[in-house]
């Protein structure tokens, strides 16, 4: 019995990363980051708006918060279709309450099938940022390039037909990527995405097209993963988040300017019995000296104006 | 395959002999920072993937690269207001990938043992002959990045042959004799440090490392919130601490700076920290200080303890 001998071979094992991606950077290193009025926590909630199909093929996994029962799982389809018909304007509300100017990650199919909603976001002037075609539409590892190229492309192209948005970020269904999504999104003029989630701050992101900036969107802090993956209590999830805002408030004071990033799911927190807890972390949040609100790409422009020389 | 590894005999936790601590503590108490490097394409075992995606897995790979950029000197800072030294379980591939936080722990004397070379090459498969060289490789890696004799080993992911903890005992005494190569955290089976048996009869400990403690386990496997995770740490503190009035006890808290050192999950720890160096009478130590003092001086009184206790009572 033994192993190919490939597997005590070690080709990467050089400084840095084991790939070229990014470089390697540890935060406490990076030079600190002003926020707009001197605050110390840029806070950035992302409403991720996302549209289930009945019929989901899974390919190449069932994504996360779909359809886990024969078909057709009505069960799931209808408790998501709720965030898109009852959740979000529970969050509208909670928004308008505290003064947040969130980004809105949508499927771009949803944009087509409820004009309602995407004009109700667009009056307020909120950022979009495209989430993909649909939840079921993922990018993957071996995925044919011309399929997976025609699938960004329309996601892209038919969310700015829409919005007559620009459209400048993007987020992954289920957060996955196959080798080149990447490349692709710089094809089609996308300058942040979500991603990676592998720090606190923005960094660059390169890719054969040109760089990407790759956008801190939490995952460890995120609705769905702390109460749906976790079965963490309500109670918890708005313990975590106000622990981590004072954490980052903390860190800030001799570290530079920090991100607290919120992804919600107006499936997951606009339940009634859940609702009550967002309001009150967005109390929170707000309350606290030295934080300033902003949707991703007002952050990432600011950042960027300081990246240089 | 075995029905028992025979690393050990029965030894019931009562009427050992006691324990001594130097200076009359109850408790040692250490800290394990796991510090992995975790590969985004390392070659496929065939008997455990290291991603559930095709590549590239972004979603696990990204959060371990977090506590590699953002974590470990988070981590640092709340260890050093606390006067804790860590015991640092080393993918010994980072000394090569990333110096800078080699260096770090280095300049606070902290010590360095072996998790293997990479977190995503796991030993299931390997020969007794590729397991040895990988451990060597491991102990070679660590002497000449820090200066340190390598003693302690945690196998790379928890993944072992029934031939680890002998191949390390003996990588250990094949570079530095009895200075390195003499405690493991493999085994979860004891409150208290326990002899070893090895084919080398070198003489060789198990330390508690505690499963239960790891944050890892408690976080991803066990899902427990930050709260419930930082009330547990005190629990298990103050049960092993008032034991530890009458035969000295180990508490270690495992961690992963992936998982807590994030900042909805720092806060918990911390205060777990302040409550537990706050009493006194406890050792605040490292593994090989452990290890060595129970070599040292409560080894051969163990072994003709367990001696004595395999007949009925």
């Amino acid at each position: 019995m033994a192993l190919d001998p490939e597997h005590l071979r070690y080709p990467n094992r050089t400084y840095g990363m084991d790939h070229d991606r990014y470089e390697w950077s540890m935060l406490s290193d990076r030079r600190p980051v002003q926020w707009p009025g001197n605050a110390k926590l840029a806070v950035w909630v992302n409403v991720s708006l996302q549209f289930y199909p009945l019929n989901q093929e899974g390919k190449p996994f069932a994504v996360p918060g779909g359809m886990t029962m024969p078909y057709p799982d009505l069960r799931h389809y209808s408790l998501r279709d709720y965030g898109n018909r009852v959740g979000i304007y529970r969050f509208l509300n909670a928004f308008d309450q505290y003064g947040i100017r969130p980004s809105f990650a949508i499927s771009t199919e949803l944009a087509e099938r409820a004009p309602y909603l995407l004009q109700r976001i667009c009056e307020r002037e909120d950022e979009l940022i495209c989430h993909g075609w649909n939840m079921d539409s993922l990018h993957y590892g071996g995925q044919p390039l011309a399929e997976e190229s025609e699938l960004v492309e329309r996601s892209i192209t038919r969310l700015r037909e829409l919005s007559g948005q620009e459209i400048a970020g993007w987020i992954s269904p289920a957060r996955n990527e196959s080798e080149n999504t990447p490349e692709l999104l710089v094809q089609n003029g996308i300058r942040y995405f979500c991603d990676w989630v592998n720090d606190d701050m923005p960094y660059s992101f390169h890719t054969k097209s040109g760089d990407l900036t790759a956008m801190p969107l939490s995952n460890e802090l995120e609705d769905r993963f702390v109460l749906m993956n976790n079965l963490h209590s309500e109670q918890s999830w708005l313990e975590q988040v106000c622990d981590a805002c004072d954490f980052l408030l903390q860190e800030a004071e001799s570290s530079g300017g920090r991100i607290l990033a919120l992804n919600i799911h107006p499936w997951v927190l606009g339940q009634p019995h859940r609702i009550a807890r967002l309001e009150q972390a967005l109390a929170y949040i707000s309350s606290c000296a030295g934080v300033w609100n902003a949707p991703a790409g007002e952050i990432l422009q600011h950042w960027m104006a300081q990246q240089g020389g | 395959m075995k029905s028992d590894p025979g690393f050990y005999d029965y030894w019931p936790y009562e009427k050992r002999p006691n324990i001594q601590w130097p200076g009359g503590a109850r408790l040692a108490f250490w800290v394990a920072p796991n510090i992995e490097f975790y590969e985004l394409d390392p070659p496929a075992n065939p008997q455990r993937k290291a991603w559930p995606q095709p590549y590239p897995a972004l979603p696990g790979y990204g959060i371990r690269d977090y506590g590699n950029r953002v974590g470990h000197v988070r981590q640092m800072e709340v260890l050093d207001r606390y006067g804790i030294r860590g015991s640092i379980s080393l993918s010994t591939a980072l000394c090569d990938h990333h110096p800078e936080i080699i260096a770090q722990c280095a300049q606070r004397d902290w010590e360095f043992f072996s998790h293997g070379i990479y977190n995503t090459r796991y030993t299931y498969g390997m020969s007794e002959e590729q397991e040895k060289e990988m451990i060597l490789d491991s102990l070679s890696s660590i002497k000449k990045h820090t200066g340190q004799h390598c003693a302690g080993y945690l196998a790379p992911a928890l993944s072992h042959s029934e031939n680890t903890l002998d191949l390390f005992a003996e990588a250990g005494s094949e570079l530095a004799g009895d200075e390195a190569g003499f405690y493991t955290c493999d085994l979860f089976h004891d409150d208290q440090p326990t002899p070893i048996r090895l084919r080398s009869g070198k003489r060789f400990v198990s330390i508690p490392y505690s499963l239960e403690m790891n944050d890892t386990i408690a976080y991803v496997v066990n899902k427990v919130e930050p709260r419930r995770y930082g009330q547990m740490l005190r629990d298990n503190f103050d049960r092993l601490y008032a034991e530890g009035a009458q035969s000295g006890t180990v508490m270690c808290i495992p961690t992963h700076n992936y998982q807590v050192s994030c900042p909805h999950r720092l806060k918990a720890f911390e205060e777990a920290l302040e409550y537990i160096t706050g009493h006194s009478d406890v050792w605040v130590t490292t593994g090989r200080e452990i290890a060595s003092h129970f070599l040292d001086t409560q080894y051969d009184t163990a072994l003709a303890n367990i001696a004595s206790k395999q007949g009925a009572c």
